[in-house]
């Protein structure tokens, strides 16, 4: 029974994680450069969500589809004014100004939105239903699945497709793929657009089991970064592995040694991970192209 | 052609001497006033606390000074904003002494903030009135010149309480505690496992979570496993739903005696149906109350703000009722040492031999001994039925 129950809860919250870091995959293989405001971006998609759909009573499909609008908007945003400025000049500042643009969406949402946390009901999160004698809502379900088809059609996209492999060829050679009549620019501001993406439906996701509030997606937003580095950064698919393993990791050690030692162990773990796997569990080392 | 016309050196000074003559008369203007100062989170999470100290106090300081103020001087409340954060209460309780020379200061819902400002009250003999944060050590901080009262729950009397309701209620033989990872936490661990040792009860666990926290059900299908038979809650509100839709998911129907998180915003929409089962402690609630003094201050408060219009805009009532006490509390005890210096008005709360108040008729309420005015007889048992907060008859 606790072992059951903590596999599925790990599963569940692993797949948060993931969903979260793909978008820091997302960016990062098209541009080497990551959006630390992923857990801002989450908590707009679920702020979005709330307001649209409870406060403004909008059907809830149409409610999704605009917050998702609004957060690939906001992706635009980053990228335009707290990246390129820095990545183009070949600065790193793009590190520290995506924090702080993080931090000012967080505040902006507190003074808009309100202080207290609010409740984002759900009909996939009233009734628990039995799965191998532990209660799991619906929604805990779908949010690996989304996880799982979300890697595989970013793997698919990236490899197969004439477009994902444009992608994919920014990064390798910026010069030379504008030369063979790449947008560079394009593609780089769409990944951002879609990693921001990601993480508004992770927050759209993961609202009804949590609450929506203005700072509910720092925490994510670094469990996500450590889960996107263990998994590789560069390998969607360990990226979601990843987000699984460490959900899993998270879940079993409360469970079978109590909540004091959560943090401990799992963190260590990762460290140990890394020291041994420097490029993360699936993902490829970096090599750089003369 | 310059257009730009220069600003002459007479003038520029002239505007700075009318600029600084403003400045400084104001505060000459305003000395007809006996001031006090608050400091509580006015922003942030917590923001709807320092929202309820200040009604409760002001509706006392307009009954003070309908009365004719104190002293032959109107009363006036200076508001300082804490954002939850100790370094900066303390900075604003500094302010109101040195700068505004408040008479007392009033403390808001914030622990940590409440015992960074203490030792500065204690050392500038400056009577601190808390009316809200529980922490056991804010009263009972050790100093040889105790400044600090307060018209509030304290952890560790809560603790006792809350073991007593369990044992009472649901003859609790090995409860669990489900307690959020920070100083309160900590804090209510080290008083519920003495309450229970006083009672020579033994404890499934003590499990922890973060605030952050979205599925809670591994610990707490740990202390299910361990057999406990009640959870003691100690959360603030939104993890406190964590808590409560975790369990839902188990479908592990335990009862919850819970400190006095979960009043602090919408606990009935965060944590669903479930959250009538969470029996919490208050030390007032409007709803049940028929004492003249409640139905009075709850018609000053409609009045006074607009946008209260049921029991459910003034939850939880208890920032408001224990500003209101404590207000009327340090008016007294000014008015008997009929000066405005903090040893004599110390002097003069212990001195206070009865007072009919809001929450209770305090008889005695301050000796050198006891800086807290409210005990664990006086707290009540409440739970959320819709948006409102109900007594439960024990």
């Amino acid at each position: 029974m606790l072992v059951v129950s903590a596999i599925i809860s790990g599963l569940g919250l692993g797949s948060m994680y993931g969903l979260i870091a793909l978008g820091f995959h997302v960016t990062y293989v098209v541009s080497n450069t990551v959006n630390f405001s992923q857990g801002s971006s989450m908590m707009l998609g679920a702020v979005l969500g709330y307001v649209f759909g409870i406060r403004l009573g909008w059907p809830m499909p149409l409610a999704i589809l605009i917050a998702l609008i609004l957060c690939a908007l906001f992706g635009l945003v980053v990228e335009r004014t707290l990246v390129r400025p820095f990545a183009e000049r070949g600065s790193n500042a793009w590190l520290m100004a995506t924090v702080a643009g993080g931090i000012v969406l967080d505040n902006s949402v507190l003074f808009t939105f309100g202080k207290e946390p609010r409740g984002f009901p759900s009909v996939l999160a009233t009734k628990p239903i039995d799965l191998f004698g532990a209660g799991v809502y619906p929604l805990q379900l779908v949010i690996p699945l989304a996880g799982l088809g979300i890697a595989v059609a970013l793997h698919l996209a990236l490899n197969r497709t004439r477009v994902g492999k444009a992608l994919l060829a920014v990064v390798q050679n910026k010069d030379a793929a504008q030369l063979m009549g790449i947008n560079v620019r394009l593609a780089v501001a769409s990944s951002f657009a879609l990693s921001t993406v990601l993480a508004g439906l992770a927050g759209l996701l993961i609202a009804p089991l949590y609450s929506v509030h203005s700072d509910m997606g720092t925490l994510f937003g670094i469990k996500a970064f450590a889960v996107a580095i263990l998994g590789g950064i560069t390998s969607a698919w360990g990226v979601m592995l990843a987000g699984l393993v460490y959900g899993l990791l998270e879940a079993l050690v409360t469970a079978f040694f109590g909540s004091t030692y959560t943090q401990i162990v799992v963190f260590s773990v990762v460290i140990v991970a890394l020291t041994l796997m420097p490029n993360g569990l699936l993902g490829r080392a970096a090599v750089n192209k003369v | 052609m310059p257009t730009r016309t220069r600003i002459p050196h007479v003038t520029r000074r002239l505007l700075l001497a009318a600029t600084a003559a403003t400045v400084f008369a104001v505060p000459a203007l305003a000395q007809d006033t006996l001031k006090l100062g608050l400091v509580a989170a006015m922003s942030g999470q917590s923001a709807k606390s320092g929202e309820a100290i200040v009604r409760g106090l002001s509706i006392a300081i307009d009954e003070i000074n309908a009365k004719g103020g104190l002293l032959g001087k109107k009363v006036e409340l200076l508001v300082r904003d804490d954002e939850s954060n100790p370094a900066k209460g303390a900075v604003a309780a500094r302010e109101l002494v040195q700068r505004e020379k408040v008479v007392a200061l009033f403390g808001g819902l914030d622990t940590p903030v409440s015992i960074a400002i203490v030792p500065f009250a204690n050392q500038n003999k400056v009577p601190f009135m808390g009316v809200w944060a529980a922490g056991t050590p804010i009263t009972r901080n050790g100093a040889a010149e105790n400044y600090a009262f307060r018209v509030s729950a304290v952890d560790e009397l809560v603790d006792v309480a809350l073991v007593e309701y369990a044992v009472k209620k649901y003859g609790a033989k090995n409860p669990g505690m489900i307690l959020i990872n920070n100083p309160w936490g900590e804090s209510n661990e080290k008083g519920l496992k003495a309450a229970l040792e006083a009672r020579k009860l033994p404890y499934a666990g003590i499990e922890k979570f973060e605030t952050g926290d979205v599925d809670v059900v591994p610990q707490l299908s740990r202390l299910k496993q361990a057999g406990a038979d009640v959870l003691f809650l100690v959360a603030n509100v939104a993890p406190s739903s964590q808590v409560v839709k975790s369990l839902d998911r188990m479908s592990w129907d335990v009862p919850i005696v819970s400190h006095w998180g979960p009043a602090g915003g919408r606990f009935s929409e965060l944590a669903g149906a479930s959250a009538a089962k969470v029996h919490f402690i208050q030390t007032f609630s409007f709803s049940g109350n028929d004492s003249p003094k409640a139905k009075a201050l709850f018609e000053a408060l409609r009045k006074k703000y607009p946008e209260i219009k049921s029991f459910a805009d003034v939850t939880p009532a208890v920032g408001i009722a224990n500003a209101y006490d404590g207000m009327h509390l340090i008016a007294l005890a000014i008015g008997k040492a009929g000066s405005t210096e903090g040893p004599k008005i110390r002097a003069a709360l212990y001195e206070i031999d009865k007072y009919e108040g809001l929450i209770k008729t305090y008889a005695k309420p301050f000796t050198p001994t006891n800086h807290d005015a409210l005990s664990a007889q006086d707290y009540i048992f409440t739970y959320f039925k819709g948006d409102e907060i109900l007594p439960l008859t024990q």
